[in-house]
């Protein structure tokens, strides 16, 4: 515990400014991951374990993506798409051969694909830690305000964070496509005699989940280390963050995860140690109090 | 009748304990007796974990809890408390995580489906995070060090090898039967009637809270106990034994060997340890390898070992009039989620 620096740094606003961008950062980028645990769990009740492993393998698709072309918007995309199609193919050939199984049958496949995937990292891209290295164009003088030093990179994550996912909460709210998935989540039976194919929808959902996964993943990973299992505590951080947001609700994924990134932030100065108690103590006294979560809807 | 079955048991247990008791005379190697000593850890936990799993229908991801817990407190009291022998420290590490387990039970058990599951593990990462920031009484993320006195008592020396052998073997079949007879109790049966319809047990006047509540302190309290050969085995603690990880090893354990057979976590805690230790042994792609069979288990078997051979012979037995049945059964527990809201309202 060392909360005389916490006091020291909420008294200067340069200490404010630094690390309430990096919480920033940390939550938004966590936001992309946890809209896709969030929304699969909401269309199937299906939590997705394996989700992390996408995030890591998007960041390992926008690494080699960037090496072939050394343009970051194709590594970025790169990664978002390749993580979509793999998806995909999680979906298809895995998870939906255990829909109607115990969760913890469900936790067993994803708990496999994990390992998999982990090993296939290994394999493939070597196990020690690989630095994607900053893009030419984010090269430049960091921004200074308030005596807070902001690095333009973090500016763009900011900006392409959201409106990654002011698109994704226009496309739930506003299409067609949308309102068919909403429905979906609340009865998939009548969705299936309205003619529509839900197995498709089902599908649609581990795409954009997967796309969500490895947009972040790529446009996390100038600023991370990319190693194999890095996704182990994103997908922990992201159970957090839809457990505190209430499961399914893609804007209460976004409050949770500014909330677990500015804790983080704020916690290394604070508590170091005790950083991530801290998490799992907000997320039992959210399930304690309200176990539907900040945003869910029904009681649990 | 239960009177004649408990004495039955017992000689299977007498015998099965003397068996074990021979087999280093036969084939002498440290490998075998050390692989004893944490199977008898895996199978006291993950069997404990069962009685919430499948008995009770209560899927904790938390149940590491208990381990951490069990190695912790037992490595604290006699590093700290030199006049305290391993018995008495043994009966307060119980004592100790039934207090938390009624504790933490109060709160989990009112959940129901994924929020108990995430309410438990949140509960037992918590005890990891204490653990770590903890630093001057839990040695923080170097573990508990320096070695667990271990004071002979009663003639039995567990800083022998042969000693600890037999003292965990024994260990874990006393609480294999024990766990054995309290699922076959009338106690054990009001626990799969809260599993298969709680609203229904409340119909018939059980209360669910408190059954359910009773059904995790004592599975809390047999955890602990594989808790506690595992600080021995290892004669210190690790803040891994506390982490989400362990639990993780007992749910596949008991996916493995299987959930609706007493012995089926004993089964997946043999294969489950033989298959990394020969994995490891034979290749370094361990997750490729592991993961594999896993997939193939999960998506080939659809359920553990022991389910599988289990409902295998009724088919053979009852041909296909009862596959029937069964199949319509099984449709009726995959629905069982659909009435999760249902059960929440009638408690």
């Amino acid at each position: 515990m060392d909360l005389a620096a916490l006091a020291n740094c909420l008294t200067s606003a340069s200490c404010i400014v630094t690390q309430t961008t990096s919480g920033l950062i940390i939550g938004l980028l966590l936001f992309l991951v946890a809209a896709g645990v969030s929304l699969i769990f909401g269309v199937l009740k299906v939590v997705n374990f394996a989700h992390g492993s996408f995030y890591m393998l998007g960041a390992y698709f926008a690494y080699t993506a960037f090496q072939l072309s050394g343009n970051y918007l194709v590594a970025v995309l790169a990664g978002g798409i390749g993580v979509a199609i793999f998806g995909l193919l999680f979906e298809r050939l895995l998870m939906s051969r255990v829909y109607g199984s115990p969760v913890l049958m469900q936790l067993l496949v994803c708990y496999g694909v994990i390992l998999i995937l982990d090993d296939v990292v290994k394999i493939v891209w070597g196990a020690s830690f690989l630095s994607f290295g900053m893009p030419e164009t984010f090269q430049t003088l960091p921004i200074l305000f308030a005596g807070g030093v902001v690095p333009v990179f973090y500016l763009f994550l900011i900006v392409a964070t959201l409106v990654i996912g002011a698109i994704l909460g226009l496309v739930i709210t506003k299409t067609r496509y949308g309102k068919i998935v909403r429905a979906a989540a609340v009865n998939p039976n009548m969705v299936s005699a309205l003619g529509l194919n839900t197995s498709l929808i089902y599908a649609s959902v581990f795409v954009i989940g997967g796309l969500l996964a490895g947009l972040a993943g790529g446009l996390a990973a100038p600023v991370r280390s990319l190693v194999s299992g890095m996704g182990t505590s994103v997908v922990i951080e992201s159970f957090i963050v839809t457990v505190i947001g209430g499961m399914g609700s893609v804007a209460g994924a976004l409050v949770g995860s500014l909330l677990i990134g500015l804790v983080r932030s704020f916690g290394t100065i604070g508590f170091p140690l005790f950083t991530e108690g801290l998490m799992f103590l907000m997320m039992a006294v959210v399930l304690i109090v309200k176990p539907s979560g900040l945003f869910g809807k029904d009681g649990g | 009748m239960l009177k004649s079955s408990l004495l039955r048991d017992c000689i299977i247990a007498l015998v099965a304990f003397a068996i074990i008791a021979a087999l280093p005379s036969i084939f002498p190697s440290k490998g075998l007796t050390d692989f004893m000593v944490r199977l008898a850890a895996f199978a006291i936990f993950a069997t404990s974990l069962n009685i919430l799993v499948g008995y009770g229908g209560m899927e904790s991801f938390g149940h590491g809890l208990f381990f951490g817990l069990g190695c912790y407190s037992f490595g604290l009291i006699m590093q700290n408390f030199p006049f305290v022998t391993i018995p008495g420290a043994f009966a307060l590490t119980i004592v100790l995580s039934m207090v938390v387990g009624a504790l933490v039970g109060a709160i989990c058990v009112r959940l129901n489906e994924t929020y108990f599951a995430f309410l438990t593990l949140a509960f037992q990462m918590l005890l990891h995070s204490l653990i770590i920031a903890w630093t001057p009484i839990t040695g923080g993320d170097q573990g508990l060090t320096g070695g667990i006195p271990r004071p002979a008592f009663l003639g039995i020396r567990l800083d022998d090898h042969y000693h600890l052998y037999l003292f965990s073997a024994g260990l874990m079949i006393a609480c294999l039967l024990a766990m054995y007879h309290l699922v076959q109790s009338p106690f054990g049966y009001t626990l799969r009637i809260i599993r298969d319809n709680a609203s229904r047990a409340v119909f018939l006047g059980i209360d669910v809270f408190r059954m359910r509540l009773l059904a995790f302190v004592i599975a809390g309290a047999f955890g602990a106990v594989g808790g506690i050969i595992m600080s021995l085995f290892v004669s210190g603690a690790f803040p891994d034994f506390a982490y989400w990880t362990i639990s993780g090893e007992a749910i596949f354990m008991i996916m493995l060997g299987g959930i609706t057979v007493f012995f089926g976590p004993l089964v997946g805690a043999i294969m489950l340890l033989l298959l990394n230790d020969v994995v490891t042994k034979l290749t370094s792609h361990y997750g490729l390898v592991l993961g594999t069979i896993i997939l193939l288990f999960a998506l080939g078997l659809r359920k553990g070992l022991l389910d599988f051979i289990k409902d295998w012979t009724v088919d053979r037995r009852h041909g296909q009039a009862s596959a029937s049945a069964r199949s319509a059964a099984r449709a009726a527990t995959t629905a069982a989620p659909a009435a999760a809201p249902a059960r929440a309202s009638g408690e």
